[in-house]
């Protein structure tokens, strides 16, 4: 009888993370299509990507919990996996598409350009010097 | 007991069909961006999205055939989409991937 409740909470949950990282996973691709520069866009993109996805691989998790009995470690690694990767990479994109000269949209100062070129002209300094 | 439990394996089936539907429209928008995107860093975020997609379309394709075997592939397309970002977020930064030139 408590093995049948817990098996029925179970599978409540499973619903739960399932509709709830798909609902995170399609606002972000609506997030992807519809912002207006690349920075907002990697903002939906990653952050709500990897949520959506986090709790879609823990639903599977589950399930397979409730069908086998085995609690599904590679499922866990991923979930891991992407949460290390996801910042990274769009990371690396942000900055690469800074360098290509992409503008923030809507914003007057570009404090990320200052302080490079702050930067460049203290190079150049110290080069002089010596 | 018994009965309540069935009708909820079935619930759980419907839903992960549903859930294949919504990932499916969001991997068409993704597509939109990735045909319109102005530049290519749209284009490679867009991309990084839809393999994601892909990673949670595995996971619920292992729901739905009820079968453990799809775990192996989710890690693997997590993996491969680091990979492939890096190389495209490096090659937009420096115009080539592998630097050949002597210093």
């Amino acid at each position: 009888m408590i093995q049948k409740t817990i098996d029925i909470i179970l599978d409540i949950l499973v619903i739960i993370f399932l509709l709830g990282g798909t609902f995170s996973m399609f606002t972000a691709s609506v997030g992807v299509l519809r912002f207006p520069d690349i920075y907002t866009r990697l903002h939906a993109a990653s952050k709500g990507s990897t949520l959506g996805v986090a709790s879609i691989l823990i639903g599977a998790c589950i399930f397979h919990y409730t069908e086998y009995g085995i609690i599904s470690g590679k499922l866990i690694l991923g979930v891991l996996f992407i949460m290390l990767t996801a910042p990274v990479a769009s990371h690396l994109i942000s900055r690469a598409a800074h360098l290509r000269g992409a503008k923030p949209y809507g914003t007057l100062k570009d404090q990320y350009q200052e302080a490079i070129d702050k930067e460049k002209r203290r190079q150049k300094q110290q080069q002089k010097s010596k | 007991m018994s009965a309540l439990q069935d009708n909820f394996a079935e619930i759980i089936q419907m839903i992960s069909i549903i859930c294949l539907i919504a990932l499916s429209v969001s991997i068409l928008l993704l597509i939109i961006r990735v045909m319109k995107g102005p530049s290519n860093a749209d284009r490679a975020v867009a991309l990084d999205a839809i393999g994601i997609n892909i990673m949670a379309f595995a996971a619920l394709l292992a729901i739905i055939l009820i079968t453990p075997n799809f775990n192996d592939i989710v890690l693997l397309i997590g993996i491969l989409l680091f990979i492939g970002t890096v190389a495209i977020a490096i090659y937009l930064e420096k115009g080539d991937l592998i630097d050949t030139e002597d210093d």
